[in-house]
């Protein structure tokens, strides 16, 4: 970001902050306390329906910590303007919701206040949540008011003046909340309507797929044209996709539901907690998410789809030519096993002609992925592929991503690739050998299709 | 020819770059501890320290090790002068069939040196590759707190005393 735009960013905020508060926009009303429902009051289908909502929304991601209880917050969420903790959303009296109304809830949905009145901030969707309908509210609220409760207070969080006063956020939300429902566009399918309702609503994909401004909020001009989430790239899901075969709704909908697709490969990163979700949720769901998705990313120009045909033709063909950089030396005995096997994962990998994280104009996934690898899911069918971090120095690392970016995508070298690198293994390698479950937060199979 | 240095020695190896390490150390070397399972880093068997690391040896050329200090089991005891952790498993009978023990081993070998008391939890993190169809989990468990405790032991023995104090 740069200064010039932090600044304007800061007085802008400052001013309508201020505006706001003299006007006392800002304030909102506590709503009263209630005691905490009895798990029986709730209808045991509107809790199942809560479930798979929860999935779709991927709640889990933010307010489940690794090795911590369910929903009990506690993650550092990192933003330019400092850190902010997700908070505890079981029913715990004391110190998560389980003393919010509904109306509480919804309102925290719609308009990002929570029960005492207080301003949210934006790492907490409603941009996006503010268009989930009453009764998906109301069957959230059912779901987690009958999750266990867990004491666990929040943490304060870590921002930089002027952010850590929540006047801010009301100058925020009169810059960039639009409140209101999903309005259908008749001239489209039912499907379509549940996946644009789905993608811009509770499923908030383009929280991370869409790149944001100097003040936090996604740009509007450039939906999902590709985000930042962590140390991953959130590939651009538009025409501007660098997916080498360009994707369709049924590729999306397998992807999504399987966490695979041949064509493309694996969800890894934090989207790989997504897909893990979608694999719970009705069928009907992930469809119409894909097939409104293919629609935002557009019906291919004859260029890209003789492209991704080429790709694929060449993906099937296999053999290599002898690899006699000191990088193809590397890609032979390291990559090449797996990955020109054709066979199915987890015993083997795509072709990597077919790699979005090579023919990205940005190295990260591909770093992230070659240093730490793809953990299996513990009591899952899973893709595996081992880390390289302990035997590959940076310079090594540098040298094989070099080869696969020339060899499979002609593309331009990346830029500061060992730095790239030396970021990636801090984040990533830290990440995996000081954590002790297992790399994505997969839905527990245990649990599915109970209430 | 490329020199590799396994448990201390220099070897002079002729193989191409791209010849992964586990082939040179069975093949060239005549180092069997470190055993040929899946072939393509799935299932740990072909374990190997390098510079303190657990490396998995099928899927590592030779082109990645110049200048890096290769560990194998045999380089950490024999037969005749039993290390720790090869104590520690034999007393707690942790292996069946055995295939897989040599990279449970030295996997977790390098756990201990880099944390001296591993929890349960570190234990079963760290040896999460590898995998044992004979099902001696809990027994690999028991023998890797059995070997962190012996190496304390070793640590606190006359010999090493003298240097501690």
């Amino acid at each position: 970001m740069k200064k010039s735009g932090i600044i304007g960013g800061v007085v802008a905020v400052l001013l309508v902050g201020g505006a706001a508060a003299a006007v006392a926009i800002a304030w909102r009303p506590a709503i009263a306390a209630t005691d905490p429902a009895a798990e029986q009051s709730f209808d045991p289908a509107q809790v199942k329906r809560g479930r798979e909502l929860a999935a779709l929304g991927n709640c889990n991601s933010c307010h489940t910590v690794r090795g911590g209880k369910n929903f009990a917050g506690g993650l550092p969420v990192p933003t330019p303007f400092g850190a902010v903790f997700s908070s505890n959303i079981t029913p715990d009296p004391e110190t998560g919701i389980g003393r919010w109304p509904e109306a509480a809830f919804r309102r925290a949905m719609r308009s990002g206040v929570d029960r005492e009145g207080r301003h949210l901030y934006p790492t907490f969707p409603y941009d996006h949540l503010t268009n989930v309908s009453d009764d998906d509210d109301r069957a959230l609220y059912a779901f987690l008011m009958t999750r266990e409760p867990v004491h666990a207070p929040a943490r304060s969080n870590q921002l930089s003046f002027p952010f850590d006063h929540r006047v801010v956020i009301a100058g925020w939300k009169l810059l960039f909340l639009r409140a209101g429902a999903y309005k259908p566009d008749t001239t489209k399918s039912p499907e379509w309507n549940r996946g644009a309702y789905l993608v811009e609503g509770l499923a908030h994909c383009g929280a991370c797929h869409t790149p944001r401004n100097a003040l936090g909020a996604e740009q509007t001009t450039a939906s999902f044209a590709g985000g930042d989430v962590d140390n991953w790239k959130a590939y651009a899901i538009n025409a501007q996709s660098p997916a080498p075969v360009p994707w369709d709704a049924d590729a999306l909908f397998t992807y999504l539901r399987d966490g695979f697709h041949p064509d493309h490969g694996t969800a890894r990163g934090p989207m790989a907690e997504v897909v893990s979700n979608l694999s719970a949720v009705p069928a009907s769901d992930v469809r119409a998410i894909a097939t409104y998705m293919a629609d935002v990313f557009g019906k291919p120009s004859p260029v890209r789809k003789l492209q991704g045909e080429t790709v694929l033709a060449q993906a099937k063909q296999g053999a290599a030519p002898p690899p006699e950089s000191e990088g193809g030396k590397i890609y032979a005995a390291a990559c090449a096993g797996c990955h020109e096997s054709s066979r199915p994962p987890p015993y083997g990998g795509i072709h990597l002609g077919l790699s979005t994280a090579i023919s990205s104009p940005d190295p990260r996934n591909l770093a992230n992925i070659v240093l730490a690898g793809v953990v299996p899911i513990e009591g899952e069918r899973s893709p595996i592929m081992p880390g390289f971090a302990a035997v590959m120095n940076d310079r090594q690392v540098a040298v094989l991503l070099e080869y696969l970016r020339s060899r499979f995508r002609g593309h331009p070298a990346w830029h500061d690739l060992e730095k790239t690198i030396a970021d990636a293994r801090r984040t990533q390698t830290a990440y995996v050998q000081n954590s002790a479950g297992p790399t994505n937060a997969p839905a527990d199979p245990a649990q599915r299709d109970k209430p | 020819m490329t020199t590799l240095k396994v448990n201390g020695r220099d070897h002079q190896v002729d193989a191409e770059p791209d010849t992964p390490l586990l082939y040179v150390l069975r093949d060239d070397l005549k180092l069997n501890a470190a055993k040929f399972g899946c072939g393509l880093g799935q299932c740990g068997s072909c374990t190997v320290i390098v510079d303190g690391k657990a490396v998995l040896s099928c899927v590592t050329p030779l082109v990645l090790l110049e200048g890096k200090q290769v560990t194998t089991l045999e380089g950490l005891g024999s037969t005749s002068a039993l290390a720790p952790i090869q104590r520690a498993f034999i007393e707690e009978q942790a292996a069946q069939c055995g295939y897989c023990i040599a990279g449970m081993m030295m996997r977790a070998q390098a756990l201990l040196q880099r944390v001296r008391h591993p929890t349960d939890e570190q234990i079963r993190s760290e040896l999460a590759p590898h995998l044992c169809r004979c099902g001696t989990h809990m027994r690999i468990i028991r023998a890797v707190h059995r070997a962190a405790r012996m190496m304390d032991f070793a640590a606190l023995s006359p010999a090493n005393k003298e240097g501690a104090q």
